[in-house]
């Protein structure tokens, strides 16, 4: 592997890159050569390149979020080739790098697309349906200073390392942008699945699956036709089974709202 | 001159927060929703201060310039926090954790403020357990710990190499949760661009839209900074490329202190600067010096030799040579200056020779064993071993191995990484006392943004654990004291003149980027900036070198502000804009970082002057005339700031030189 990054050859690309002055106006794919690319250069650091050229000349840059560049952020979003995050898989836009390419290349570049995710600009799309199925319920109500000692609960590590695999979502939308349905389940799944295994997350784990879903249905996303296409394209490979498991917890809930009896005290905003 | 009062409570070191905490003035349930705080940032500080205010009953405002608060930097921590639990039985104390965090930070930090840090950092874990942060356990049920550098116990807690991101998780869904009851006002995509001091008092912000362009005026009774580290002056380091000084350093044009700049951490274990395109780079977690062994060549000629070529003899595993008790785990200054002695000796390793070896071989070989072991495997074969052991050692540490092969296309698991040290954490921030406000009564600065708890050096996994403490369990009592001594009402509205001459200000320094029109991009500039600092302001420093720096940057100022090229409007998403004016302010802070270099005629922590050394190459402190924290003061365009002084006085532990051997 050592002798191939060594010998490797720089390459030489055309982008197609989909440019958009902002929401309200049309958009259209404007073509930017690329040359003697070192093929350990990664995908974001090409796009610095032809910007650093485009703002030497008063052109506008290229417009693209990233923030972190070691996939975990989930800023960058980048649909290279028709494919969220790109040709590899469980990485996010920034981890890709020009050796995933070949010379003379025409590599298209595109923002997320999905309707709960309107463009900003050129790259550059509103997730911020996001935080509002968050703020909905993808949480525990604990209040600062509240907490018992942290190992008065023992947790077994199978279950602790089975949230850990739902809690390790970035947030990114590429599930989102993979569905044809623009669903936003595995995202949603891996919260409510997160929290629903663990002993905490217990006495709100009715209202949190319910009020969720309810969220993510309100902004417009779709729902799963079990596909897969968004595990296949998440960066941190969330796996779909957390969808099912959120749909298990769905039903029960709403089975468990509607006939559970309500006390006299609920409500009151006490 | 400033007036820098640490207002450390009397009394012994253990009682004096709890004593502090009895003794503030508190507000009443019934007029905290009277009074407006402001909270910049949303990394873990911001985050956490944001949600514990407004669940007191603060209106809380909380702005950040990511398109979501869980997009902070905070976020790539990977190795763990720091937790005086001592659920390992292996003699750990909120002293030990205090000892060691101070003399971590070689004796140049405040006894009191790590004291408390060490306090509260058992409460943090429980905190985030309860929030369902899921962090390692064991078969038993109970939370894992493991070892960092500078620390002879086992206290770090971990989700797997993703602490940072659980925890920040974690804040983040105890900011949504107060967002959605409407207890925070939430601005994403909105970066402040200055603080409004009105006689004297920080009274609000002057924020941009960086969607739509707007800029808009914010007042409130305090404004706390959590706005994290100014790394990127060094433009290549392990932080995000958005992280910047712009926050900190225009409220420092305003009049806040800045404290000890220079000192800034390079942390030893990053993947190699492989071209001059290169962006970012990357944090290979101290976490893997728990089982990596570091070493070199022990010949200069076996340099370029394929690694496995080079018999167990000629390697020089010099951690564990210059420093028996700690190894591999000596403290990231230590371990980062190493490093650089070796390459420089001539014994680094790589294309470009910038590179030591973080090895796994033994480790692989070590778990293997313990595996065969433990499912009594008979004889297992040599390729068995390695099999289990390279399971073993994915199951710890996968997640890193997965990106240093993305990034180097080599795998760690088959031959050692190559690291090298790399700008990651700056201990220096705004001046703070020891309620975390700064010299500017109203102002808070929380986390990285501050200077306060790790002197001129930082342990690993403390960063997380200060960043959560300030947020969650110091600054709600800290605010409270100073808010009650402010009339509920009487918060200015943002039309006040102060506001509006800001706003102004603000909008004259985008236009005059705007219309500079010059041949350069923004990189071009920061490219340029980050050599000087780096060669400079860097792992070693001298007179002569910081001398020329100060000649230097003053030139690279006035030509970025003659030959910059910003394209494009104010009026929309202008991310050529945006980064002009945090390099306009790198540059500045840069030569701020070097005057504070100079002047400091000692070496400490992060901070090495060659003119200072040990025979041994050790860093040299001079404590008769440098056992002080340097605060600058701003004193106007074009003239040198002022470098006010708080002495530092040790009255429970003794300034001893700091040994790892």
């Amino acid at each position: 592997m050592v002798a191939e990054k060594s010998s490797a050859k720089n390459i030489s690309v055309t982008l197609r890159v989909w440019r958009q002055a902002g929401p309200a106006q049309p958009g259209k794919f404007v073509d930017y050569p690329a040359k003697d690319l070192n093929p350990n250069m990664s995908f974001l650091e090409m796009l610095d390149v032809i910007n650093d050229g485009l703002e030497q000349k008063g052109e506008e840059p290229i417009s693209f979020a990233h923030d972190c560049r070691e996939g975990i952020c989930g800023t960058c979003s980048l649909v290279i080739n028709g494919k969220p995050h790109g040709p590899n898989k469980s990485i996010a836009s920034c981890q890709t790098y020009m050796r995933s390419f070949s010379d003379g290349e025409v590599i298209v570049v595109e923002p997320f697309r999905a309707a709960p995710f309107p463009i900003v600009k050129d790259l550059v799309t509103d997730r911020s349906a996001f935080d509002k199925i968050q703020q909905a319920g993808g949480f525990i109500s604990i209040r600062t200073g509240a907490a018992c000692d942290a190992n008065a609960t023992p947790i077994p590590k199978e279950v602790a390392d089975l949230a850990m695999d739902a809690a390790q979502c970035i947030g990114c939308g590429a599930c989102v942008a993979a569905c044809k349905n623009s669903s936003a389940m595995l995202f949603v799944s891996a919260k409510v699945s997160q929290l629903g295994l663990l002993p905490q997350g217990q006495p709100e784990r009715d209202s949190r699956v319910l009020n969720m879903v309810a969220t993510m249905d309100s902004l417009g996303f779709g729902n799963c036709t079990n596909q897969y296409e968004c595990s296949a394209a998440c960066p941190k490979a969330v796996s779909h089974d957390f969808i099912a498991r959120m749909n298990r917890d769905y039903i029960t809930a709403s089975f468990r709202s509607a006939f559970r009896p309500k006390s006299a005290a609920a409500g009151d905003g006490a | 001159m400033a007036q820098l009062s640490s207002n450390i409570p009397s009394g012994p070191l253990a009682d004096k927060w709890r004593k502090y905490k009895t003794e503030i003035k508190l507000v009443n349930p019934a007029n905290k929703r009277k009074y407006k705080v402001i909270v910049v940032g949303a990394g873990l500080a911001g985050s956490s201060a944001s949600a514990t205010l407004a669940e007191l009953g603060y209106q809380v405002e909380t702005f950040v310039f990511h398109d979501s608060p869980r997009r902070a930097h905070s976020i790539a921590a990977q190795g763990g926090i720091n937790a005086a639990k001592n659920y390992q039985n292996d003699g750990d104390s909120v002293y030990r954790l205090f000892y060691d965090t101070l003399k971590g930070g070689d004796y140049r930090a405040r006894e009191a403020n790590v004291h408390r840090l060490a306090e509260v950092s058992v409460n943090i874990i429980d905190q985030c357990v309860a929030q369902g942060v899921p962090f390692a356990r064991e078969y038993g049920g109970l939370l894992a710990n493991r070892s960092f550098g500078g620390a002879q116990v086992s206290r770090t807690f971990y989700a797997r190499g993703q602490t940072g991101q659980q925890l920040l998780l974690g804040a983040y869904s105890a900011l949504s949760k107060m967002v959605g009851q409407g207890g925070v006002k939430l601005h994403v995509n909105s970066e402040m661009l200055d603080l409004v001091v009105i006689d004297g008092v920080a009274k609000g912000i002057i924020v941009r839209d960086l969607v739509t362009g707007a800029i808009t005026r914010h007042s409130a009774d305090a404004v706390i900074l959590a706005t994290g580290g100014y790394g990127n002056v060094f433009n290549l380091s392990t932080y995000a490329r958005g992280s910047n000084c712009t926050a900190i350093w225009r409220a420092y044009k305003r009049g806040a202190c800045l404290a000890n700049p220079c000192y800034t951490q390079i942390h030893p274990t990053c993947i190699p600067v492989s071209g001059d395109y290169q962006s970012k780079l990357t944090l290979m977690s101290e976490s893997l010096r728990n089982d990596g062994r570091i070493w070199v060549p022990k010949k200069k000629e076996d340099c370029k030799k394929p690694p496995a070529d080079i018999a167990e003899e000629d390697r020089d595993y010099y951690l564990e040579r210059i420093y028996p008790s700690f190894g591999n785990l000596a403290p990231r200054d230590v371990a980062s200056r190493a490093a650089k002695r070796m390459c420089d000796e001539g014994r680094g390793v790589g294309e470009t020779g910038l590179g030591v070896y973080l090895d796994f071989a033994e480790a692989i070989e070590r778990y293997g064993q313990q595996v065969a072991n433990r499912n009594h495997l008979e004889n297992p074969s040599k390729e068995k071993i390695r099999e289990l052991g390279e399971a073993a050692v994915k199951e710890r540490y996968g997640n890193l191995f997965d990106i240093y092969h993305e990034i180097t296309n080599e795998s760690a698991y088959k031959q050692p990484m190559r690291i090298y040290p790399a700008v990651h954490y700056t201990m220096g921030g705004l001046w703070v006392d020891y309620n975390l406000m700064s010299n500017v009564p109203g102002l808070f600065v929380l986390g990285e943004a501050n200077f306060s708890d790790h002197g001129a050096n930082r342990l690993g996994a403390s960063a997380l654990m200060q960043g959560l403490a300030d947020g969650y369990f110091v600054v709600p009592y800290t605010i409270g004291n100073y808010l009650a001594g402010i009339k509920p009402g009487t918060r200015p509205t943002p039309d006040a003149p102060e506001f509006k001459a800001a706003e102004q200000h603000i909008r004259d320094f985008n236009n005059r980027l705007l219309n500079a029109k010059g041949k350069e991009p923004v990189n071009h500039f920061h490219k340029k900036l980050g050599k000087l600092m780096w060669d400079y302001c860097g792992m070693a420093r001298t007179k002569e070198g910081l001398e020329k720096a100060l000649v230097e940057i003053p030139k690279l100022r006035e030509e970025f502000w003659a030959n910059v090229n910003v394209p494009g409007s104010g009026e929309t998403l202008n991310q050529a804009l945006e980064r002009a004016g945090r390099v306009a302010d790198f540059i500045e802070l840069g030569e701020l970082m070097c005057r504070d270099a100079l002047t400091r005629e000692e070496s400490c922590g992060g901070h090495f002057r060659e003119e200072y050394q040990w025979p041994d190459g050790e860093c040299k402190r001079d404590d008769e005339k440098f056992a002080h924290a340097a605060a600058w003061e701003f004193q106007g365009e074009g003239k040198t700031p002022l470098r006010n002084i708080e002495p530092l006085n040790y009255e429970f532990t003794k300034m001893s030189v700091r040994s790892y051997k």
